[in-house]
């Protein structure tokens, strides 16, 4: 199984998420240059934090013209895995590969923190090594993280069970007060109704180690190399 | 060159004296043109030539044997070990940040971080130290909360979007800032031994490259007004102010590390205060080389600009590159694949002259010599006295007077027996020098790159080095009211603990940058300050052997007439040997013993129990405090005690004691932290001196240790044959925090009843003046 | 030639900024402020060959595929 981490430029949490896939995850991993196009040798693909093209005009606007975004499309459609971490979801967003978009946060400043997610589901490639309904604790670090959508894609999102993290204090418990960007739903991560694209605010690539702080992120990244290495094996 | 006659009003523009302008003549042997004067007048300021404070400088020890890069470059470099060298610098963005907090204090961190890139080093972390008049004051109060939440958001704004965590610092307030903030800015890199670049123009024929943004009129004069003192009409200078872009600057980084990579380049500056004028002269300088440039090729955001606007620009993410001959295509391609802008703009040429050209007319013709090491040099008057906000004669007046009735005098409280600690404790820890600043650093991202082990808040921060076992420490300190009573005791205080904070998180001290900010160096007394605190500096860098690798000064800090305490800032880096050894001031179980190492004096008269509870002020307690005695030999007891300590791995805790004293750093003990519920604690603490010294007292050389039953008879020992003075003050546990003093209990207080004021009280005073800012 | 386009959040959007200036004005003692909303203003210098059809249509496209993201914007242009 390969990795592969775009790189847009103003990316700042590439090296985070490369790290983690090849000391923690053990796997191969490229750094891929948005301008490349060619992914056909990866399984999955990680877009990372950071303020791609300076998050001017809005968070994630003008990284879904570089080339490789069509190729991610591709990529998509084709049943593989798509990881939007941070700026990454708010490209996802903006592609349109995912629904809703990311607005300011209802405090309006920018917040870095380590906040509690509760687990909705593990049906997705990204969740299946973790436990429905438990509690993580992960970093966040964004300015707009709020998550809105119309009443009709919340719905569904609910409905198809979508809705991968919730924002929630130590508990478990989804509270106004545990809602650190005022997100809808409380919502933290989603994924697309094919289920192999997510997007999530908060940052599993930054608790992967006790030193840091937590290693509560790894789950998601051990639910994928898992998922990979099953589907290596079926071929 | 231009014939215009240069009168004394132009001269004032450019804050040159006659005298100097008669040097300015001798050097060139004849009249200058005004792209010349310009020149002159960028390089010889201040902020640039370092006129008033190099003679003293040159008294700080500045070699060791990690030092790899002493002061001179863009930032100066230590050997951290398995061939990985720490490049780090701090610097002022005072001025600009008062004119426009956001931008101000933005491009600040643009500046440091391209001081460190210049080097050849990847930025690993930055932090900022802050200091603002009184948030509820009453004639400042609201503009002092908005240019807090200004700088932050600036400062934010520009580390959060390059991508280097911003992970501490420190933040206080007093009003002798109130029309003067402090803003200084650190920053540190890492880079290998072996890779190191230098701002060299070396190889005569060599070409000169322009990277990075286009140039524009702004900024211009910027070096100047940084050293100018503060009127009504600067603040109509604003448009001077420069607009920064972090998004260029990370490409910036990636490009100018790429290209360094490549072997192609052979030095490299970069272009701040005073823009291209200072990165090609000091390039040449350093190299003993001459240098030519065209300005009709340099890339122009606006049109129909002049030599002299595009000599003293100040637009902000450019460098200045000299490349091997033939390989400058290898450089352009590679900012190019960065989209940026690369073009050769001139080359290195023989002799010593920087020779400028403009549409084929030489525009400046000038000895490199002539503006570095020719520039004038002070040495000022000086005079012993007070040299803090107190100098400003209107002011000082009213404070002698009321001083001198001071002196002696015991506080203005009721008797001991109606003294209520808890009540005293609570107003401590509430108040906003001392609360906790986690409204400040949850706006910066702290922990991008994965590598930050200990969280802003604590005594020094700790980023790890990825490719090692080792980690850095690092802490800004300053205290502007120590430094203004008494310069010389202050400076050695503020190295010293710096030193301690650092020693607090398991790491050796190793080296420091300082940022030296006063007032007016053409007021004796603000001189005379400035040479107490140089030497007292020297004598503390020397007992820790921490060298001084590199700084910044930043004078002129003066707003209508009233200048700033003299507050010279330290930032002390760190070495851990194994990050697995790191420890945090956090208690981390029940039943741990609690020791001081240290003594505790009568060290009240300038502390935050004097101002925050008998309510004197900044001016009463320079007059009639006095500064706490350090003792440098015990000092280095205290510290070394702890790392041996802290390296056999006995440690569950250490906390330098300082802001509020022994209550108040016990109290932040019991605190709660990621990963760690709160402890309460129960100490007793002995002695002779009266109780609200006991409690509150400031005196140096103290910390805080916790640890198992188990440790016991080996700290003991460690403490002896430190020959450091070893108190066992009580056990950790319960949810209160109950002190004692000879058996009575003077404090006794939920630790979650505390926890909450110390958290919420920045907050809760701020909340209104955030919405404005983060509107912006 | 130029094409002003204004960029606003939907109505059913909320706007945390909108609201915080909204808020701060009044601190000013601005009253009767029934709601604040912000948004972006662009202005694109277009080529003069461009007649004002095409301007339009060409802005109109931008506006829609660029300068705003419809899930949670409006957007309107204006030629001159």
């Amino acid at each position: 199984m390969k990795f592969g981490v775009i790189v847009f430029p103003g990316s700042n949490c590439d090296h985070d998420a490369y790290h983690v896939i090849s000391k923690h995850v053990g796997q191969p991993v490229d750094f891929i240059w948005h301008r490349d196009t060619d992914l056909s040798s990866y399984d999955a693909v990680i877009i990372p934090g950071g303020f791609s093209y300076g998050d001017y005009l809005r968070a994630g606007a003008l990284a879904r013209f570089s080339p490789v975004m069509n190729s991610v499309k591709d990529f998509a459609a084709r049943g593989r895995l798509v990881l939007g971490i941070c700026n990454g979801f708010q490209i996802l967003c903006e592609a349109g590969l995912l629904p809703g978009a990311l607005i300011r946060n209802r405090d309006l400043h920018f917040i870095c923190e380590h906040i509690n997610i509760r687990v909705e589901t593990t049906e997705t490639a990204f969740t299946n090594r973790l436990r429905a309904g438990s509690v993580l604790s992960l970093p966040i670090a964004h300015a707009e993280g709020n998550y809105v959508c119309d009443d009709k894609t919340l719905e569904e999102l609910q409905r198809e069970d979508r809705i991968i993290f919730r924002y929630c204090d130590a508990g478990g418990e989804t509270t106004g007060e545990a809602n650190p960007n005022g997100s809808r739903d409380s919502i933290a991560g989603i994924c697309n109704s094919a289920r192999n694209v997510l997007g999530l605010m908060p940052h599993p690539e930054r608790a992967c180690e006790d030193l840091l702080g937590s290693a509560d992120g790894s789950g998601v990244f051990s639910s994928l190399a898992d998922t990979l290495a099953a589907q290596v094996s079926v071929y | 060159m231009n014939p215009e006659a240069i009168t004394s009003e132009i001269l004032s523009t450019h804050n040159l004296t006659e005298e100097e302008f008669a040097r300015i003549k001798e050097l060139l042997g004849r009249e200058p043109g005004l792209t010349e004067l310009g020149i002159f007048s960028v390089m010889w300021s201040e902020h640039c030539s370092y006129k008033s404070s190099r003679i003293h400088l040159k008294r700080l020890p500045t070699t060791g044997e990690r030092v790899i890069v002493p002061p001179g470059e863009n930032a100066g470099v230590v050997d951290v070990g398995d061939g990985w060298c720490a490049a780090f610098k701090v610097e002022s963005h005072n001025h600009p940040s008062f004119i426009e907090p956001f931008q101000g204090a933005a491009t600040g961190v643009g500046g440091i971080l391209r001081d460190v890139f210049t080097m050849g080093a990847r930025p690993l972390a930055s932090m900022n130290s802050l200091r603002f008049g009184s948030l509820d004051q009453q004639q400042h109060g609201r503009r002092n909360r908005s240019l807090l939440a200004g700088v932050v958001a600036g400062l934010a704004h520009y580390g959060n979007a390059f991508g280097v965590p911003t992970i501490g610092g420190e933040v206080a307030f007093d009003d002798a800032y109130a029309l003067n903030p402090l803003v200084n800015a650190f920053a540190l890199g890492l880079v290998r031994r072996d890779q190191i670049f230098f701002g060299k123009a070396t190889g005569v024929g060599n070409p000169v490259l322009y990277v990075g943004a286009k140039t524009g009129r702004d900024g211009i004069h910027g070096a100047t007004m940084a050293s100018a003192e503060f009127d009504e009409e600067a603040m109509e200078k604003r448009p001077t102010v420069q607009v920064g872009d972090p998004f260029l600057e990370k490409l910036l980084l990636e490009a100018c590390l790429e290209a360094m990579r490549s072997g192609a380049v052979a030095g490299i500056q970069d272009m701040g205060a005073a823009g291209l004028t200072s990165s090609s002269c000091e390039m040449a300088a350093r190299a003993g080389t001459g240098i030519e440039l065209d300005l009709s090729l340099v890339p122009q955001r606006e049109t129909g600009m002049t030599a002299y606007e595009m000599l003293l620009s100040e637009s902000q993410e450019r460098m200045l590159i000299v490349a091997h001959k033939g390989r400058e295509r290898e450089v352009i391609d590679i900012f190019r694949k960065w989209d940026l802008d690369a073009v050769v703009i001139g080359h290195v040429r023989e002799g010593s002259n920087m020779v400028v050209v403009h549409n084929g007319e030489t525009v400046a013709d000038i000895p490199v010599a002539a503006l570095t090491d020719e520039a004038p040099r002070y040495e000022r008057e000086m005079k012993a006295g007070s040299a803090g906000g107190s100098s400003a004669l209107s002011v000082r007046a009213r404070t002698i007077e009321r001083a001198s009735t001071l002196a002696g005098e015991p506080p203005a409280l009721p008797a001991d027996a109606a003294l209520d600690y808890n009540d005293f404790l609570l107003r401590l820890i509430s108040s906003p020098n001392i609360a906790s600043k986690e409204w400040v650093y949850c706006q910066y991202d702290h922990m991008v790159r994965t590598n930050t082990v200990v969280l802003p808040g604590a005594d020094a921060a700790v980023v790890r080095i990825k490719e090692t076992r080792r980690a850095l420490a690092m802490c800004l300190d300053g205290n502007g009211r120590y430094c203004a009573a008494n310069p010389r005791e202050g400076a050695k205080l503020i190295v010293a603990e710096a030193a301690r904070n650092v020693v607090c998180v398991g790491a050796r001290p190793l080296a420091i940058t300082n940022c030296l900010n006063f007032a007016s160096p053409e007021r004796p007394e603000v001189m005379w300050s400035f040479s107490e605190v140089i030497d007292g500096m020297a004598e503390a860098c020397l007992a820790f052997n921490t060298p001084v690798v590199s700084g910044n000064v930043s004078f002129y800090n003066e707003t209508e007439g009233r200048g700033i305490l003299p507050t010279p800032v330290i930032g002390m880096v760190g070495l851990l040997e194994d990050v697995r050894r790191v420890i945090q001031h956090g208690f981390k179980r029940a039943g741990d013993h609690i020791a001081l190492l240290g003594t505790t004096a009568d060290d009240l008269s300038i502390s935050e129990y004097a101002a925050t509870i008998e309510g004197r002020t900044t001016d009463e307690m320079i007059q009639g405090g006095r500064v706490p005695v350090v003792d440098l030999e015990r000092e280095r007891a205290v510290q070394e005690a702890t790392l041996r300590a802290a390296e056999s791995g006995l440690l569950h805790s250490a906390h330098d004691c300082s802001d509020g004293g022994i209550a108040v750093a016990l109290a932040e003990c019991c605190f709660s932290s990621l990963n760690r519920s709160a402890i309460g604690a129960e100490v007793d603490l002995g002695g002779t001196i009266e109780i609200p010294a006991r409690l509150f007292s400031e005196s140096p050389s103290r910390i805080i240790l916790s640890f198992d039953e188990a440790a016991l008879g080996q700290i003991e020992e460690i403490a002896a044959r430190a020959n450091c003075p070893l108190t066992m003050l009580g056990r950790t546990g319960g949810n209160q925090l109950s002190i004692k003093v000879d058996d009575e209990e003077v404090i006794n207080i939920s630790v979650t009843e505390l926890e909450a004021a110390w958290r919420t009280s920045l907050a809760t005073k701020l909340r209104a003046d955030v919405l404005v800012a983060g509107a912006e | 030639m130029k094409a002003k386009v204004y960029v606003t959040l939907k109505p059913s959007v909320l706007d945390p900024q909108g609201k915080a200036i909204q808020h701060s004005v009044e601190l000013l003692g601005f009253n009767a402020i029934a709601d604040v909303r912000q948004g972006k203003y662009f202005e694109i210098e277009l080529d003069d060959k461009l007649n004002e059809q095409s301007a339009r249509e060409s802005a109109e496209r931008m506006a829609r595929e660029v300068l705003s993201n419809p899930v949670i914007e409006d957007y309107r242009v204006e030629i001159e």
